[in-house]
C-alpha cells in the first residue's frame, strides 16, 4: 500500500512539474488570456462564490455578515410558502416551455432547412425575431387586456363566448398559460440558430449512403443521419434552452405584475429578486441563487446523458 | 463547367459579329453541353430511380382498370418512349430527394406557413398598433390593422422625450456609448481568449473554458446580487464601467468566437510562425481578418444584450440612465400614454432586428461551429 501511494505521489509530482514547465513554455498563452480571465473571474465565476458563502449568513449590506449555518436554506423550504409556490410555477413553466421550445427550435430549423437559399433566409428571420425583438412581448398585455377593448375579449364577447371580459392578467387561473404561451412565442433564439446553421452542414454524402443502405422515410433519415450530426448543436441548444427555462421573470413581471395576485406567476428568480432588491436580506436571496445554479447544473447534465444516447 | 462557360463567352464575341445563325448555335451547344453534364449529376445509382419507376408504373395500373383494356397497349409503349426521353431530359419529379413525398411536402409547407403567420403576427400587431390614433387604440370592436395609420404616437413620444428633464440627447448617448464600448471591448478581450484557447494547449485551457460554458446558462438576474456587492467594493457603482466591464467578458462570445477559431487551418498559423511572427502578429495580421463572420455575430449578441440593458439596479443618476429605461418609463404612463407606450416597443425592437437582418448570413456561419463538444 505505501509503495502504491509512494508510486502516486511520484507520479502526482512528474505531472505538476510538467505542467509548470508547460506553462513556462506557453506564458505568452496566459498574457492573451489574462485581461478576458481575470475580468470573467470577478464577474461572473466570483459572484457565484460570493453567492454560495453569503447564502450560509445572515446579511442585509448594512451590518455585517453573521454567519447562521443552513438555516436560509431550513426556512426556505419549511416556511417560506411562496418560495414552494415559486418553485411550482418555475418548474411548470420549465418543464413545458424548456422541451417544447427546444424540440420546436430543431423542428423548425428541420423544416426550413430544404426550402431554397431566400425562402429560408425570410424564415429565419420571421422566426428568430421574436427572441430579439427587445420587450416586444408586452404587446400581448395589450392583446390579451382585461377590459373589453383588448382584441381577445373583444373576440370572445363578439361571437358570445363569454359576457364578461376575462381578467387575463388578474386571474391566477390563467396568467400563467400565458406567460408561457408568451415564452414558447420568444423560446426560438440561439439555439435556433445554430440549429439551421449545423443543419446546413451536415455531410449531403452521408444521406446519399444512407439510401443506398435503405433508409425509408424522412423520419428514419432523421434519427439515423441527422440527429447524430447534430449532437453537439443539440448540446448548445439545451445549454440555451435551460438558460431561458429556469431564468424566467422579466416575462412574468412584466405581464402579471409584480407581485402578481396570490402569487401565481412568481417564479424563483422573481422571488430573488424580491429578497435580494426590495428587501435588501442579501443571505436569503443568496440561497436561492445557489438553489437555482444547482437546478441549472443538475439539468444540464441530465440532458447531457440523455443526448448521448440520441441516434443509436 | 468551366468548359461551357467558355465556350459560351468565346460564342458571344462572335455573336457581335454574325448575329442570329451564332445565338442558335449558342443554344445548341450549352444546351448539348448542360444535358452531358446532367447525366452523371444523379443522386443516386441505378436502383433508386427503377423502384420510383416502379412506384410510378403501380400508380398507373391503379387507375388504369376505369380504362377500356384497348387502350392499355399503346399507353404502355407510350410510356417507355417517354421513359428514354425521360433520361435526357428530366422531369422536376426525378430530381426530388427520396424519400420526400409531395403530399408531405405540401402539408408541412402549409404548416410553416401557419406558423410562420402565428409567430409574425404579434410583431405585426405591435407595429400597427403604434401607428394607430387613440380613438382607434381604444375601439369595439378593436381591429388589427389600423384605419387611418399616423405617425403621431412617434412624434409625441419624442415631444415626451423632449420635455423630460434630462434629455433625450443624453439618454440616447448613454445607450449609445455603453453599447458601442462594450461591445467593441468584449470583441478584442474575447478573441484575444479564445485565441489561445482554440489554438493553444497549455494547462487550465481546456478547464477555463469547461467553466465558461457552465457559465453561458447563469442570467444576469441570478448573479446580480453578488455583482451588486462587488462594484460596490470596487467602487463603480453609479458609473458607465459597472455595465460595460462586465459585458466585456460575457461567455457566449467567447464560446462562439473560439468554437469558430477551431475551424481555421492550424498550418495557417505555423506557417507565420516559422517566417518570423511573434504571437501578436498572427493573432492582428493572420487569425482576426480570418474570422470577420465570427466579429458580426459577437457584436449582434453584445449589442442585443446592451441595447436592451435598463440598468435599473447599477446606475442610479438620472442623467446616466439608458434610453431603454426612460422609454420604459413613459411605458408606465398609464392610459394617456398607450400610444406612446406601442411606439416604445417599435423603436426598442427595430434596432436588433435590423442589425441581424443586415448579418444575417454571418451569423449563420459562425453558428455552424457553435456546436458544444463532451
Amino acid at each position: 500500500m505505501s509503495q502504491f501511494l509512494n508510486d502516486y505521489i511520484k507520479v502526482k509530482k512528474h505531472n505538476f512539474r510538467v505542467g509548470v514547465k508547460k506553462a513556462r513554455i506557453s506564458k505568452n498563452c496566459y498574457l492573451f488570456l489574462a485581461p478576458y480571465a481575470i475580468i470573467f473571474t470577478m464577474f461572473f465565476v466570483m459572484p457565484v462564490v460570493i453567492s454560495i458563502f453569503f447564502s450560509f449568513t445572515y446579511y442585509n449590506i448594512l451590518e455585517a455578515p453573521r454567519f447562521i449555518g443552513v438555516q436560509n436554506y431550513i426556512s426556505l423550504f419549511l416556511e417560506d410558502d411562496i418560495f414552494l409556490i415559486s418553485i411550482k410555477n418555475t418548474f411548470m413553466i420549465a418543464i413545458l416551455t424548456g422541451p417544447l421550445g427546444y424540440i420546436g427550435s430543431f423542428l423548425f430549423a428541420w423544416l426550413i432547412n430544404e426550402l431554397p437559399r431566400w425562402v429560408r433566409s425570410v424564415a429565419v428571420v420571421i422566426f428568430y425575431a421574436p427572441s430579439i425583438a427587445g420587450n416586444c412581448y408586452v404587446i400581448f398585455s395589450v392583446f390579451f387586456r382585461g377590459d373589453s377593448y383588448g382584441p381577445v375579449n373583444a373576440f370572445l364577447m363578439n361571437w358570445g363566448f363569454i359576457d364578461t371580459p376575462i381578467l387575463f392578467f388578474t386571474n391566477p387561473a390563467w396568467m400563467l398559460p400565458i406567460c408561457m404561451i408568451v415564452i414558447l412565442w420568444m423560446s426560438l433564439g440561439a439555439g435556433f440558430l445554430s440549429f439551421v446553421a449545423g443543419l446546413q452542414g451536415v455531410d449531403k454524402s452521408q444521406y446519399e449512403a444512407g439510401y443506398m443502405d435503405g433508409i425509408k422515410n424522412r423520419w428514419q433519415e432523421l434519427w439515423y443521419i441527422t440527429l447524430p450530426n447534430m449532437k453537439p448543436m443539440l448540446m448548445f441548444g439545451a445549454v440555451m434552452s435551460i438558460t431561458q427555462a429556469f431564468g424566467v421573470c422579466d416575462v412574468t413581471m412584466a405581464l402579471c405584475g409584480y407581485p402578481s395576485t396570490d402569487y401565481a406567476a412568481r417564479t424563483i428568480v422573481t422571488h430573488l429578486f424580491d429578497y435580494g432588491f426590495s428587501r435588501f436580506e442579501m443571505g436569503y436571496a443568496c440561497s436561492i441563487a445557489t438553489i437555482l445554479f444547482l437546478i441549472m447544473i443538475l439539468c444540464n447534465k441530465a440532458i447531457q446523458s440523455f443526448l448521448s444516447r440520441v441516434g443509436t | 463547367m468551366s468548359n461551357t462557360t467558355n465556350n459560351t463567352t468565346e460564342n458571344k464575341n462572335l455573336e457581335l459579329e454574325n448575329g442570329e445563325v451564332m445565338n442558335e448555335e449558342i443554344r445548341e451547344t450549352t444546351e448539348a453541353a448542360v444535358d452531358e453534364l446532367y447525366v452523371p449529376d444523379d443522386y443516386f445509382s441505378e436502383e433508386a430511380p427503377a423502384a420510383e419507376e416502379e412506384t410510378a408504373a403501380v400508380a398507373e395500373e391503379a387507375a388504369a382498370p376505369l380504362e377500356p383494356l384497348i387502350q392499355k397497349k399503346p399507353d404502355k409503349k407510350k410510356k417507355k418512349d417517354e421513359d428514354d426521353d425521360m433520361s435526357y431530359h428530366k422531369p422536376i419529379i426525378k430530381r426530388r430527394k427520396p424519400n420526400r413525398s409531395i403530399a408531405g411536402d405540401i402539408f408541412l409547407y402549409i404548416f410553416l406557413i401557419l406558423v410562420a403567420m402565428l409567430m409574425f403576427f404579434p410583431i405585426v400587431y405591435a407595429v400597427e398598433s403604434a401607428l394607430k390614433p387613440l380613438d382607434e387604440l381604444y375601439k369595439f370592436p378593436p381591429k388589427i390593422f389600423a384605419q387611418n395609420p399616423t405617425l403621431d404616437n412617434f412624434s409625441d413620444l419624442f415631444v415626451t422625450l423632449s420635455k423630460s428633464w434630462v434629455s433625450f440627447g443624453r439618454y440616447l448617448f448613454n445607450t449609445v456609448f455603453i453599447t458601442f464600448a462594450g461591445t467593441a471591448g468584449h470583441l478584442f478581450l474575447a478573441s484575444m481568449a479564445a485565441f489561445v484557447l482554440a489554438k493553444y494547449e497549455f494547462p487550465g485551457g481546456k478547464t477555463f473554458f469547461k467553466i465558461v460554458t457552465v457559465a453561458m446558462m447563469f442570467t444576469g438576474y441570478v448573479t446580480g446580487i453578488p455583482n451588486y456587492i462587488i462594484m460596490s467594493k470596487l467602487g463603480m457603482i453609479d458609473t458607465y464601467w459597472s455595465i460595460i466591464i462586465p459585458a466585456f467578458a460575457s461567455p457566449m462570445g467567447l464560446f462562439l468566437m473560439k468554437q469558430f477559431m477551431e475551424g481555421l487551418p492550424t498550418s495557417l498559423i505555423e506557417a507565420a510562425k516559422i517566417d518570423g511572427a511573434t504571437e501578436w502578429c498572427v493573432f492582428s495580421k493572420i487569425v482576426m481578418p480570418n474570422v470577420k463572420p465570427a466579429w458580426l455575430t459577437l457584436i449582434i449578441f453584445s449589442v442585443q444584450a446592451l441595447w436592451n440593458n435598463r440598468a435599473s439596479t447599477l446606475i442610479y443618476s438620472e442623467e446616466m440612465k439608458t434610453l431603454p429605461y426612460a422609454m420604459q418609463q413613459i411605458q408606465a404612463g398609464g392610459i394617456a400614454r398607450t400610444g406612446e407606450a406601442a411606439a416604445v416597443l417599435v423603436v426598442l425592437m427595430v434596432v436588433p432586428i435590423a442589425i441581424f437582418i443586415f448579418s444575417e448570413s454571418q451569423i449563420l456561419e459562425t453558428m455552424a461551429s457553435s456546436g458544444l463538444k463532451d
